[in-house]
C-alpha cells in the first residue's frame, strides 16, 4: 500500500476555490487555466505514478510576466505551488497536492537566442532538453547533458534536479552546463542569475539554484552553454561472464584516469529488455554489458579504446564490438536510453537512483540482488556506471498492493547501502516525495538545518512544493 | 501503469485488452515530445499520455464521455506518432478506438457537430455521393466566408476551401482491373472510395506500373469502403461492417484466383485493412479470415520494392521532397521503400525537417479541427519549402490534398512519379513544371 505521506489538504483553501479560479482567471490566458475534473486529472502525477494527487487548479503560463503575476498572488493569498516541466520525474517532483496549483512551463517553449560566439542559447524553461541540440545541431554544436528522458523533459525540469545522463562523465551535469536563468520568486520579484559566461561575479546563488526542486522559485528563462561536437564518437560494447567483472573493469578505467565520454552498464535482464525494443545488436550471451564511448580523432579514440579493452580483457571481457555505422551507434543509444520504458513491456518498475563510489559498484551490485531477491521480486540494472549513478529497476505489479510495498521497502534498503558505503541517495533523480523521508538518513539534523534556512530565505511560507525534499516533520524546526 | 477495473468490466472483451495496453504505460512521457497536439498547444490533455490518462480514468470508472474528455480525444489526429516514439510498445491506437467507440455510445454530441459527422460518414465513403457533394461544394465556394460565421460554419467553410485544392484532379469513375499475359503474379488493388472520385489517375498509375512487371491486377466490383473513414468518426459497428463486407469480396477473389496481394494506393486505408485481423479477432467466423487478409495487405511501395524492378526510361533528376504519411511512417511503419524506389528511378529526394510530424490531414480532421489543422499545414508546407524541392512526392491522398492547399509546389502521388520515370505520362499537376 502507499507508504509515502501526504499532509492534509488546507480546508480553507479548498473552500476558497471558486474565488482562486475566479481570481486566476483574470491573471492567465484563459487557454492557459484548466479547472475541470477530467482535465486536472492528466496533472495529478508525473513519471512515479504509483502516487497521484489532484491539483486545485492548472495555470500553463506563456511569458514570465504571467508566472510572476500568479506566484504573486499566491504569496499574498497563501496558496501553494507545484512547478511543473515535461512530468518526467521518476521522484514524484511534480506531483501536486489538492490544495495546490500546478503552475506548468510547457506553453513556454521559445528558444530567445544562439550565439556561436560566445557559445551560449538562450531558451525558456519549457523547452525540451533535446530540442535545444536540434537547434544547434546544423552548426556542429551540441548541450551536453543529456538524460535518457531528453526526449521530452525540459530544462526547467532539469536544473531543477541538476539532471545528468550517459555524456555527462565527461562534460559534467546540468550545473557545469548552465550559465544563467531568469528566475520568479514566490513573492512575484524576477531575478536574473548568472550571465552569458560561466562563473559570473557575486554570490554563486545560479549554483544553489540548480537542484533545488522548485523550492527557491520558478525558472522560466536559462542560458545554456553550447558545445562543438567532437570530430568522431565510437561506442564500443564489452559484454562480461559476469556482473562483477563488469564493475570492476568500470572501477579500474575511472582509477587509470582514463575519462571516456560514456560508460553505461546493464546487466542481463536489462540487455533483453533493451535488445527486444532497439534490435541494437547487444550481445544476449552475457551476464553484463558495458556500453563505453570514446570521441575524437581516429587515433585518439583507437589509443583510448586500447587501453579501455586491455582493462576490459583483464576482467574477462568475452565480447568487445565496435559501432561500425551511424545507424548502429543511433540503435545502441536509443537502446540504451529507452530502457526505462521498455521495461514497461515486462513489469512495473521503481527506478532508483543511487550513487556509490566506483570502487564499490561490484560489492553493490551483489548486495542488491540479495536485497531484491530477499523481498521476493526481480531487479534488472541499466545505469550511468562511470559516475556510480546506479539505477536498479525493481520489478513488480502495481496492481498487487504487497508487491508494491515490498518493492518500496527493498527500494529503501537499497539506498540505505548506497549511504552506508559512501554514497548518497540521488545522483540525478532528485528527492522529490520519494526519498524524502530517507534525507534524514544521509543528513544529520544540523545539516538538514542549514538547507532548510536557506529555502526558508527564498520561500518564508513554504508555498513552493511544500511537501517535497525535506521530511514532513522537520519544516518547523527550520 | 497501475489499473482499477472491476472483475465484471474486464469480462468484456474491449476493455480487457484496452487494460492490458494500458498497463504497459509506463508514463515516461517520451511520446508528448512527438505530438503534435502537445507540440502545438502544450497541455498534457492534448498529448498521448495525457489521452491515456483520461481514457484510463473514462474507462475504469464506466462513466459516460464528458464534454472535456470528448474535446482532447477529438483533438488527436491518430497520427500515431505516439506509437513509433513509444518504448514500452503501448498500442495506443487500439485504446484510441475503443475510446471513441465509448463516446459514439455515451455521449451525445451538439446537434451541428452530430450533423456534419453523420454528413462526413455518409458521404466520403460512397463515391457517387461524394461526386455530387464536390459539385455542391465548387457552388459554394462564394459563400464560404458567410457560412464560416454560423454555428459548425468554420468546419464547413475548411470543407469547401479543401475541395478547392482538387480542381486540377479530374474526377473520373471507377477502373477496371487489368489482366497481363502468363502474369508473374495477381494482386487486389484497393480503389478506395474518396480517391476513386478525387485522385484517380493514383491508380492508373499503379495499375500500369504492376502491369508493366507483369502483375495481373483485380478491382472487385463490389469491394467497399476500407472503413477507416468511420471507424475515426467512432462509428465501430459500421467499421466492422466495411472491413467484413471486404473480407468477403477479397476472400473469395482469394479463392477464384489467388492474390499474392492486396495493394493499397492510400496509407490511411492500408492501416486499417493491415488491422482487420485484430478488429474481427472476437468474431469467430470472421476472425481467421480477416487475419489473412491483413496478413496480404501491402502498401504499393512495400509491393513494388519486392519485385525485381525495371530501369526508368526517362531523365530524372528533379529534387523531390518525400513527406511520409503518418499512416505510412507511424501506421504501418513503412519509412524506407517509397524513398528507396524514387532514389532508384533517379530523382534527388530529399528528407522533411520534422518530418515525423502530421500534416493536419489526417482523414476527416482538418474539416473537423480547422483551426489545428491548418496550423499543422502551415508548419509543414515551411519545412518542405526548406529544403527546396521541385515536387513533393506522397504516399497518401489526405496529405496530397492538405499540403496542396498551402504551397505552389506541386504535390503528386509517389507511384505517379515512379510510373513517369519509367515510361507513363506526366501526372498532370507537373504540366509546366518541369522545365
Ligand atoms: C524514462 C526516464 C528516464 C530518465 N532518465 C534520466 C536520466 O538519465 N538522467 C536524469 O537526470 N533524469 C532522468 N529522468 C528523470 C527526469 O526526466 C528528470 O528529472 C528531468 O529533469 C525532469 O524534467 P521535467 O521537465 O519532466 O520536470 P518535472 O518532472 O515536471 O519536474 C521535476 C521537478 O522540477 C521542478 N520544476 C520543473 N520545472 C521547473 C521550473 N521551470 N522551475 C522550477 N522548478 C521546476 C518540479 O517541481 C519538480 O520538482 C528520467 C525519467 C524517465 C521517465
Ligand atoms: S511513451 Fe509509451 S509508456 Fe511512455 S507515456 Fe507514452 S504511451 Fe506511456
Ligand atoms: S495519435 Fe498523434 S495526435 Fe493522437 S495522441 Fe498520438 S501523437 Fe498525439
Amino acid at each position: 500500500m502507499s507508504k509515502i505521506r501526504f499532509t492534509e489538504p488546507n480546508r480553507e483553501i479548498l473552500a476558497r476555490r471558486d474565488s482562486i479560479i475566479n481570481d486566476l482567471t483574470r491573471l492567465v490566458d484563459p487557454a492557459g487555466l484548466i479547472t475541470s475534473t477530467d482535465e486536472c486529472r492528466a496533472y495529478e502525477t508525473d513519471a512515479l505514478t504509483a502516487y497521484r494527487k489532484m491539483p486545485l487548479a492548472v495555470v500553463l503560463p506563456k511569458t514570465t510576466e504571467e508566472v510572476s503575476a500568479v506566484l504573486k498572488y499566491c504569496h499574498d493569498t497563501g496558496v501553494k505551488v507545484v512547478p511543473r516541466g515535461a512530468g518526467t520525474s521518476l521522484a514524484g517532483g511534480a506531483i501536486p497536492s489538492e490544495d495546490a496549483v500546478v503552475l506548468g512551463l510547457s506553453k513556454m517553449n521559445r528558444v530567445l537566442a544562439v550565439n556561436y560566439d560566445d557559445r551560449f542559447i538562450r531558451v525558456e524553461a519549457g523547452v525540451t532538453n533535446l530540442s535545444v541540440t536540434a537547434v544547434v545541431a546544423e552548426n556542429g554544436f551540441f548541450y551536453a547533458p543529456d538524460p535518457s528522458s531528453q526526449l521530452a523533459c525540459t530544462i526547467g525540469g532539469n536544473i531543477a534536479n541538476n539532471s545528468g545522463g550517459a555524456h555527462c562523465l565527461k562534460y559534467g551535469v546540468t550545473t557545469n552546463n548552465l550559465l544563467g536563468v531568469r528566475m520568479v520568486l514566490i513573492d512575484g520579484s524576477i531575478i536574473d542569475l548568472g550571465g552569458d559566461y560561466l562563473d559570473s561575479a557575486g554570490l554563486d546563488l545560479l549554483g544553489l539554484v540548480v537542484g533545488s526542486e522548485g523550492q527557491l522559485g520558478i525558472v522560466t528563462e536559462a542560458t545554456l552553454r553550447i558545445l562543438k561536437s567532437a570530430e568522431g564518437a565510437r561506442p564500443v560494447l564489452f559484454g562480461f561472464p559476469s556482473c562483477e567483472g563488469a564493475g570492476k573493469a568500470v572501477a579500474d578505467v575511472i582509477a587509470a584516469g582514463i575519462i571516456p565520454v560514456a560508460i553505461e552498464y546493464m546487466d542481463k535482464a536489462a540487455i533483453e529488455i533493451c535488445e527486444a525494443f532497439a534490435k541494437a545488436g547487444y550481445p544476449l550471451d552475457v551476464e553484463a554489458l558495458l556500453i563505453v564511448e570514446v570521441e575524437g580523432s581516429d587515433a585518439e579514440m583507437d589509443a583510448t579504446l586500447a587501453d579501455i579493452t586491455a582493462i576490459a580483457r583483464a576482467n574477462g571481457a568475452t565480447t568487445v564490438r565496435e559501432s561500425r555505422s551511424a545507424i548502429e551507434t543511433a540503435a545502441i543509444w536509443k537502446g540504451r536510453k529507452s530502457a526505462f520504458g521498455a521495461t514497461g513491456r515486462v513489469a512495473d518498475y521503481l527506478c532508483m537512483d543511487g550513487t556509490v563510489p566506483t570502487g564499490k559498484l561490484s560489492y553493490v551490485l551483489a548486495e542488491i540482488s540479495k536485497i531484491v531477491q530477499r523481498h521476493g521480486l526481480r531487479v534488472a540494472n541499466v545505469f550511468h556506471a562511470g559516475d556510480g549513478n546506479m539505477h536498479p529497476l525493481i520489478l513488480y505489479n502495481a496492481n498487487d498492493p504487497s508487491q508494491q510495498s515490498k518493492a518500496e521497502a527493498a527500494g529503501d534498503d537499497i539506498l540505505r547501502l548506497c549511504v552506508e558505503v559512501g554514497g548518497c541517495l540521488t545522483g540525478e533523480h532528485g528527492v522529490g516525495i520519494e526519498k524524502r523521508d530517507l534525507m534524514r538518513y544521509q543528513f544529520d539534523d544540523a545539516d538538514l538545518v542549514q538547507q532548510i534556512r536557506v529555502r526558508a530565505a527564498f520561500d518564508p511560507r513554504w508555498l513552493l512544493n511544500t511537501d517535497k525534499v525535506f521530511p514532513l516533520d522537520f519544516r518547523c524546526q527550520g | 501503469m497501475q489499473t482499477n477495473f472491476s472483475l465484471t468490466a474486464l469480462a468484456d472483451a474491449h476493455v480487457s485488452e484496452s487494460e492490458k495496453i494500458l498497463r504497459a504505460c509506463v508514463h515516461c512521457g517520451f511520446c508528448t515530445a512527438t505530438c503534435p497536439t502537445y507540440l502545438l498547444l502544450g497541455d498534457e490533455a492534448d498529448s498521448p499520455r495525457g489521452r491515456i490518462y483520461l481514457i484510463k480514468d473514462m474507462l475504469e470508472e464506466e462513466k459516460p464521455a464528458t464534454p472535456q474528455v470528448v474535446e482532447h480525444i477529438d483533438r488527436c489526429l491518430t497520427c500515431l506518432s505516439c506509437m513509433t516514439t513509444c518504448p514500452s510498445g503501448v498500442h495506443y491506437m487500439h485504446l484510441v478506438d475503443h475510446a471513441r467507440a465509448h463516446i459514439a455510445r455515451t455521449y451525445t454530441r451538439p446537434l451541428p457537430d452530430r450533423l456534419l459527422r453523420g454528413m462526413l460518414a455518409k458521404v466520403l465513403p460512397f463515391p457517387g455521393r461524394l461526386r455530387l457533394a464536390l459539385r455542391v461544394a465548387t457552388v459554394s465556394r462564394p459563400i464560404r466566408k458567410w457560412l464560416a460565421n454560423l454555428p459548425g460554419g468554420a468546419q464547413l467553410a475548411a470543407m469547401i476551401e479543401l475541395s478547392s485544392s482538387f480542381k486540377r484532379r479530374r474526377p473520373t469513375r471507377r477502373l477496371p482491373g487489368a489482366t497481363v499475359d502468363r502474369p508473374r503474379g495477381r494482386v487486389a488493388l484497393l480503389s478506395g472510395c474518396a480517391q476513386q472520385v478525387l485522385g484517380q489517375n493514383i491508380n492508373e498509375a499503379a495499375i500500369r506500373l504492376l502491369t508493366r512487371h507483369g502483375i495481373e491486377v483485380v478491382q472487385p466490383i463490389d469491394e467497399g469502403c476500407c472503413g477507416a473513414l468511420v471507424q475515426h468518426l467512432g462509428y465501430e459497428s459500421r467499421a466492422l461492417d466495411a472491413a467484413r463486407h471486404n473480407v468477403d469480396v477479397w476472400t473469395r477473389e482469394i479463392e477464384n484466383g489467388g492474390l499474392d496481394a492486396i495493394v493499397v494506393t492510400t496509407s490511411g486505408c492500408g492501416t486499417v485493412i493491415k488491422d482487420y485481423g485484430f478488429l474481427l479477432r472476437n468474431d469467430n467466423a470472421y476472425a481467421q479470415k480477416a487475419a489473412r487478409i491483413s496478413a496480404l495487405a501491402r502498401d504499393i511501395t512495400e509491393f513494388l520494392h519486392e519485385l525485381p524492378l525495371q530501369d526508368g526510361v526517362r531523365t530524372t533528376g528533379q529534387v523531390v521532397a518525400y513527406h511520409s504519411a503518418c499512416s505510412m511512417q507511424h501506421g504501418q511503419q513503412v519509412r524506407d521503400q517509397p524513398k528507396s524506389l524514387l532514389r532508384r528511378m533517379g530523382f534527388v529526394v530529399r528528407e522533411v525537417p520534422e518530418g515525423h510530424i502530421c500534416c493536419g490531414s489526417a482523414g476527416t480532421y482538418n474539416v473537423l479541427q480547422p483551426e489545428i489543422a491548418n496550423r499543422l499545414r502551415a508548419r509543414k508546407v515551411t519545412n518542405i519549402e526548406k529544403v527546396k524541392p521541385q515536387i513533393i512526392a506522397s504516399g497518401n491522398l489526405g496529405c496530397i490534398t492538405q499540403i496542396g492547399a498551402g504551397t505552389r509546389i506541386p504535390v503528386v502521388h509517389t507511384v505517379e512519379l515512379v510510373d513517369w520515370a519509367m515510361g507513363g505520362p506526366l501526372p498532370d499537376v507537373l504540366e509546366g513544371c518541369l522545365g
